[in-house]
């Protein structure tokens, strides 16, 4: 069940709100300067290289714009002059944290204009790894969010536990970050020996690792008193600014493309259930993830004890040569909608492919939800909207 | 005051510097290694250094030659002579605490008889320095830095000299020495073999003081002065090399010699139960014993930060007008009546 939203949420919410007109009237009678301050593009708050360029009134934020494209490397352009088996290689490095769930939408994109399906056996080992990479994304975050706020602890947990299970990637894949597994009808090999049941252990340690971090950072008072009622989205706002994910669940919508828009995985056939939290906040955000990560080992718990036998690839030429036509496809990554607009003119190469990047998406709400926070509160706001850079710029 | 071994004045000035020259370097290795560098990195799940010398004890030298083997930037807009002069303050600032801090009946680089007031005193001076750093460093995130440690002050300085009334009050003297005389001579119900370690009586006191100096180190969870995710390092993002090796020393030595104060004014100080309190032989054991029990109060700080995320500003302020100097206040009136009382 979420929770419903807590009356004292709602109740520090409007004192909030209260306090930040409070100092807008007293900042008026006491005219002071602006100051333009650039935090990025290099901060560690960015993970990265984005640039937010906030004016600011002593330290509150008057107006904040996210500035991207530090980092861009054209792969939608470099994907042009690479066959579509080549593609995935550029895929991997777009969000490189859970970098088997940008190849699977599209190949699936792929699949489809080919009229090709991947046998059963392929699609759950696809669904398996998809969600090891979500937990092996989100798992960051869960710690990361304590080094924005100022714990320094948890992230190293994160890096611990997390280390797990890339072992468990890397030991099908080959690749602790960057796979390059998936192929156009299926996967390049089978699971190895062994694998299942180790990877049961490691399922049961990641949900150990959720119920530490619950207690180490989710359960204490300073973190909460960071994160609740800080950057409060409500869902049609969210809606607006085209969030997806998790971030759009935390703000009660209750959407997930794994549910609604199964484009052929495994998930189906599973028993799990979507999280959503009424409060918007970045409190809300980060509950939203933690209970997705339990859900996901849930979910590779029950793949694991299901997979069909049967080939694990689908008859394909050689050569792919993708027939003419155009195809999206989008999945759930962990970070939100991520989908592939893929066009092909029937030759080697896809004549155009589109990225919709969820972060892209998600960054685009700061200056709406900046306004009026304070310098903490950026860091903390940007945080919990949890973006990874190479998904912003691709 | 007795002269120490009847030494002349300059003889014995000089004999206490160079201790004091010794022992604070010291004190800030160990500290930072035991604590910053190893204990940090058992808690993480890492190693810590394990290379420079046995079990990595070296590691700070290391660093130390490092700092001081490069290059000494001034930022061009930067006001040179603040600039150079502040780390100096914070590093000063942290030196004169150390100056009264008793270790044993003669142990004492000079015995104030006002010396917890000189001692809060010069504590705060290092905030003057890190203004100086925050404003000298012509950087936005150095002068947020700054103006945000001098608006801590305000939050934390009060209820810290508040925390240290209840045991001035008890022990009815403001000299370390005499503090910890009167816990030696205290007892409890009638029971005196432990003396009366002031933390029993002043266990309010006690938890208001190590909040405050959690504060007054700029540790976690009130490094908002710092907060290296926010401002990459607040005051001090602008130095490099020697000077911030300042700053870096200033604030380990700063967090030991505030264990130190906890410890004389709240754990016994440097008195072993047992013992007549001006036996000589406890100008030896007295250090050891200081020294045993500053290491458990900095445990406790350095935990505190490697576990607790940063508060903000505001609800800094907030919990210490709100919460931190009105239980103060009622611990000071607690006190004075039981004083008056008994």
């Amino acid at each position: 069940m979420s929770p419903p939203p807590t009356a004292s949420s709602l109740r520090s919410q409007q004192a909030y709100v209260a306090a930040q007109a409070a100092d807008a009237r007293v900042n008026v009678e006491l005219d002071t300067g602006d100051m333009t301050l650039n935090i990025g593009p290099q901060h560690p708050a960015t993970h990265g290289t984005l640039r937010i360029a906030c004016q600011l009134d002593g330290e509150q934020v008057i107006s904040a714009e996210p500035l991207m494209g530090y980092m861009h490397r054209g792969y939608e352009k470099l994907c042009e002059v690479r066959t579509f088996p080549q593609c995935t290689t550029l895929i991997n490095r777009i969000d490189w944290l859970g970098s088997f769930a940008n190849e699977v939408p599209f190949i699936l994109a792929a699949e489809q204009l080919m009229g090709v399906e991947a046998p059963p056996r392929a699609q759950w080992i696809r669904t398996i790894l998809f969600e090891l990479s979500r937990i092996a994304n989100v798992s960051l975050f869960l710690g990361d969010m304590g080094v924005q706020v100022g714990a320094l602890t948890p992230v190293f947990f994160a890096f611990r536990d997390r280390e797990r299970v890339l072992n468990q990637i890397e030991a099908v894949t080959g690749g602790r970050f960057h796979p390059n597994f998936d192929r156009i009808g299926g996967l390049k090999d089978d699971l190895p020996r062994g694998w299942i049941d180790e990877t049961h252990a490691v399922m049961a340690k990641m949900r150990g690792f959720c119920d530490e971090m619950e207690d180490l950072l989710m359960g204490n008072e300073i973190f909460q008193a960071r994160c609740r009622s800080v950057g409060v989205i409500p869902g049609e706002v969210a809606l607006d600014f085209g969030l997806s994910g998790a971030n759009l669940r935390a703000s009660g919508v209750d959407w997930d493309l794994r549910r609604d828009a199964n484009p052929g995985l495994a998930w189906d056939q599973v028993d799990w259930r979507v999280w959503t939290h009424p409060d918007g906040d970045s409190f809300a955000r980060y509950w939203v993830r933690l209970q997705e990560t339990r859900e996901a080992t849930k979910i590779v718990d029950q793949l694991l004890d299901g997979i069909p036998a049967g080939p694990i690839m689908a008859k394909v030429p050689r050569i792919i040569k993708v027939p003419a036509g155009e195809a999206y496809v989008s999945t759930e990554n962990p970070l939100g909608e991520m989908g592939y607009y893929v066009v092909s003119k029937g030759g080697l190469e896809p004549f155009r492919v589109k990225i919709r990047t969820p972060s892209f998406s998600n960054i685009s709400v700061v200056p709406w939800v900046m306004r009026g926070t304070y310098v903490p509160d950026i860091i903390t706001i940007l945080g919990s909207l949890y973006f990874i850079l190479g998904d912003i710029d691709r | 005051m007795t002269g120490l071994l009847g030494l002349a004045y300059w003889a014995e000035t000089a004999i206490k510097l160079g201790v004091a020259l010794v022992v604070i370097p010291t004190a800030a290795l160990m500290l930072g290694y035991l604590f910053l560098l190893k204990m940090m990195a058992f808690m993480q799940s890492r190693l810590g250094p394990t290379d420079v010398g046995p079990y990595g004890s070296l590691q700070l030298i290391a660093d130390a030659v490092k700092f001081l083997q490069k290059e000494d930037i001034h930022p061009a807009a930067a006001d040179r002579r603040v600039f150079r002069a502040a780390p100096v303050v914070v590093l000063a600032s942290s030196f004169l605490l150390f100056v009264v801090l008793p270790t044993g009946p003669d142990a004492v680089v000079e015995n104030l008889d006002t010396g917890i007031f000189y001692a809060m005193a010069v504590s705060s001076l290092s905030v003057l320095g890190v203004l100086m750093a925050g404003w000298a460093s012509a950087n936005k995130y150095a002068l947020l830095g700054g103006l945000r440690a001098a608006g801590q002050l305000i939050a934390y300085e009060l209820p810290l000299i508040l925390a240290v009334m209840g045991v001035v009050i008890q022990a009815d003297s403001l000299n370390l020495q005499e503090i910890v005389r009167a816990q030696a001579e205290g007892e409890i119900f009638g029971f005196g073999l432990i003396g009366n370690p002031f933390i029993l009586t002043q266990f309010i006191g006690f938890l208001i003081f190590m909040i405050s100096a959690q504060a007054e180190l700029t540790q976690t969870p009130f490094d908002m002065p710092v907060a290296e995710t926010e401002l990459v390092g607040g005051f001090h993002v602008e130095y490099t090399g020697f000077r911030f090796l300042l700053f870096f020393m200033a604030e380990v030595a700063t967090a030991f010699a505030f264990s130190a104060l906890a410890t004389v004014m709240f754990l016994g100080g440097w008195w072993i139960p047992g013992f007549d309190f001006d036996a000589p032989i406890l100008n030896v054991l007295g250090p050891v014993v200081m020294l045993a029990k500053i290491l458990v109060v900095a445990f406790i700080i350095f935990w505190i930060r490697f576990t607790y995320p940063r508060l903000r500003e505001d609800q800094l302020q907030k919990f210490a007008w709100k919460v931190l100097i009105p239980l103060s206040l009622a611990n000071i009136v607690v006190t004075g009546i039981f004083k008056v009382v008994l």
